[in-house]
């Protein structure tokens, strides 16, 4: 069933400065995965998906989606970031904010309508926010807050869905509501990527694993290299995890 | 002279209407760039970027040797733009911090600017009187073209705002995920940046390169206040800054010698201090009522709630007890225990206390309640 690759990266080096952040990343993500990327501080896992998607200039390497560049294949690919990343007492609306995963699709000029409206409340009523649809946003928890990124990826209807961090600094209420939410894009056959920071939670949420740390350490199903040997090797510390079969 | 005698005066006076009109107009596009300035929070960019206007007014007068406002106006664009991308330069390829840079350009320009200003006044030259006037502005020498300009300028830019609304907002919220979707962001920064730089060099002629960036930031930090949506945030920045630019030529008018520009920012100003203080979910005062208001209802449901143990503590809920043991567990006062009295949670009967039915379920509830209000 997983032999389609779906994100396919290829010589991946990205540096701000002199350092590399990124060093000759070659990575296949198969069709279908919930995957953890999981590396220390400043292994460049944010930086990873940035990449991917775009934002950054990566000195080389290329990325394909489904074998052709990731360029002409961006309505497949969704994005979540980081909460902390923007401003949220910017003046606008929960629905507002969810509306926007549509417009990519509607280009430039096209302003949304009704149906891009019907779209983004469905998203919103799967988070659980419908309540909170017209609530300024700065008004929400962290926790609703990132469930409002999480419906305006949702709305793109995507193939691929990136998430940088979704669990940072929610509480267990919303980490398993966003975990249940994750586990249902999987088995509707879409391919998810989270920068994750809890080994812990690792076996129990994921089935595949990218360990990073500037260089690739290990990839593939969790249950094969999820192990003390990978973990040490990309901490650098003696780690040990209990993995529960 | 009266209100009513002033708005005549307005409308006949072919002078004081282009005034009025032109720095209403100039209010108006300012206020609503000035929105999306703040919201990107480059709130100093306009700063640097009308300082930085500076030398190019001088050097435009320097090459052409006239004082048309255009051709000034036309090297202010240019230098302020230069400024502008000296500016970003800096950010991107030094460590610097955009506050370290933005102030670097600002006082560099501006220092140039007025190095070059005291080099033209000491030209044998009858033409070169009144070229400080862009220093703080001169709304008197505002003539119908330049209302023209600046309403065509308006026109072009409320085109493309409307044009772009969609692009614009989700830039200004969140440029990486904008990427992600498809959209290049660099033609909408640079569209977003060029608009603010040509509603700051329009109103060098009224304001001056001083006290500009006011002109942008005031109207928009005022409307910021009494609104959480964009669309009404832009329309509301623009009222203001139409409304300073009308109140403030009035002012100057009918007082004699009173500079305009400086006035219309100080009207300005007032409706910042206003906003701040009496918006109703933002405003300090609004703010501070409603963190008294709801420390007293705490002190009361605590009272309740300490009664409420008391009187558990007895078959009887209306058990009367001795008003002492209140003083003894807590301090309460006299104001609290009267308003539950009001209430008709609690009875007092001379120097005894007793729960009423209604004190007695409404305690027992506050726990839930308060719970339930902190979802």
């Amino acid at each position: 069933m997983k032999d389609k690759i779906a994100v396919k990266v290829d010589d991946l080096t990205v540096a701000y400065n002199y350092k590399p952040v990124l060093w000759d990343i070659d990575l296949e993500i198969p069709e279908g995965v919930l995957m953890a990327i999981v590396g220390p501080n400043g292994a460049g896992k944010s930086t990873l998906i940035k990449s991917i998607l775009g934002i950054l200039d990566p000195i080389a390497g290329s990325i394909s989606i489904y074998d052709k560049p990731y360029e002409k294949q961006r309505a497949l690919v969704a994005y979540v970031p980081q909460k902390g990343s923007v401003d949220w007492d910017f003046p606008t609306t929960a629905l507002d904010v969810v509306m926007m995963g549509t417009y990519g699709s509607l280009g430039w000029i096209k302003r949304p309508g009704q149906k891009q409206k019907k779209a983004a409340l469905e998203a919103l009523e799967k988070v659980g926010m419908l309540p909170f649809k017209g609530r300024q946003i700065s008004q929400l928890s962290g926790g609703q807050q990132q469930r409002i990124f999480l419906a305006r990826a949702l709305v793109q209807n995507a193939s691929i869905y990136f998430m940088d961090e979704p669990f940072q600094g929610v509480d267990a209420t919303t980490e398993i509501a966003i975990i249940n939410i994750l586990k249902e894009l999987r088995k509707a056959g879409k391919t998810v990527i989270v920068v994750h920071h809890d080994l812990q939670t690792v076996p129990e949420y994921f089935d595949w694993v990218t360990f990073l740390n500037v260089k690739k350490i290990a990839t593939g199903p969790v249950k094969d290299i999820f192990n003390d040997d990978n973990l040490t090797k990309t901490y650098g510390i003696n780690y040990k995890v209990s993995v529960q079969e | 002279m009266d209100i009513k005698e002033y708005i005549q005066l307005v409308f006949s006076d072919y002078t004081l209407r282009t005034i009025t009109l032109g720095t209403a107009i100039l209010g108006a596009v300012c206020g609503m760039l000035g929105s999306f300035a703040v919201l990107r929070k480059q709130s100093l960019l306009g700063d640097a970027i009308s300082h930085a206007a500076l030398p190019g007014i001088a050097i435009a007068f320097l090459i052409t040797g006239a004082k048309d406002s255009n051709t000034l106006l036309i090297g202010a664009l240019i230098s302020g733009l230069i400024g502008t991308f000296w500016i970003r330069g800096i950010i991107t390829k030094t460590h610097l911090k955009s506050d370290t840079a933005l102030g670097l350009i600002l006082s560099l320009f501006f220092g140039f600017g007025m190095l070059l200003l005291t080099y033209i006044q000491k030209q044998p030259n009858a033409n070169q009187a009144g070229l400080d006037k862009y220093l703080f502005g001169q709304a008197a020498t505002l003539l119908e073209s330049d209302v023209w300009m600046m309403a065509i300028v308006t026109g072009i830019c409320l085109l493309i705002m409307l044009l772009f609304w969609k692009e614009f907002k989700i830039l200004l919220f969140d440029a990486d995920y904008t990427k992600t979707l498809g959209f290049n962001t660099k033609i909408i920064d640079i569209l977003i940046t060029s608009f603010i730089v040509l509603a700051i060099v329009l109103g060098l002629q009224t304001v001056g390169v001083v006290l500009m960036s006011a002109m942008l930031l005031a109207p928009a930090a005022a409307a910021r206040q009494w609104t959480n949506s964009l669309a009404v945030m832009v329309f509301l920045a623009a009222v203001f800054g139409a409304f300073s630019g009308v109140f403030g030529t009035a002012i100057s008018a009918s007082q004699n010698n009173l500079s305009t520009g400086p006035v219309i920012v100080l009207v300005a100003g007032v409706f910042v201090i206003f906003s701040f203080i009496f918006s109703p979910s933002r405003g300090l005062l609004f703010k501070q009522i409603r963190f008294i208001k709801n420390r007293r209802d705490l002190q009361l449901h605590k009272t309740l709630a300490f009664m409420y143990n008391i009187a558990e503590t007895h078959e009887d809920i209306s058990h009367p007890h001795a008003i002492r043991i209140l003083n003894n567990f807590q301090g309460y006062t006299k104001g609290t225990l009267q308003k539950l009295v009001e209430k008709d949670y609690v009875k007092l009967n001379g120097n005894l206390w007793s729960l009423t039915d209604l004190g007695f379920k409404t305690a027992a509830n506050l726990y839930n309640q308060q719970t339930r209000n902190n979802e």
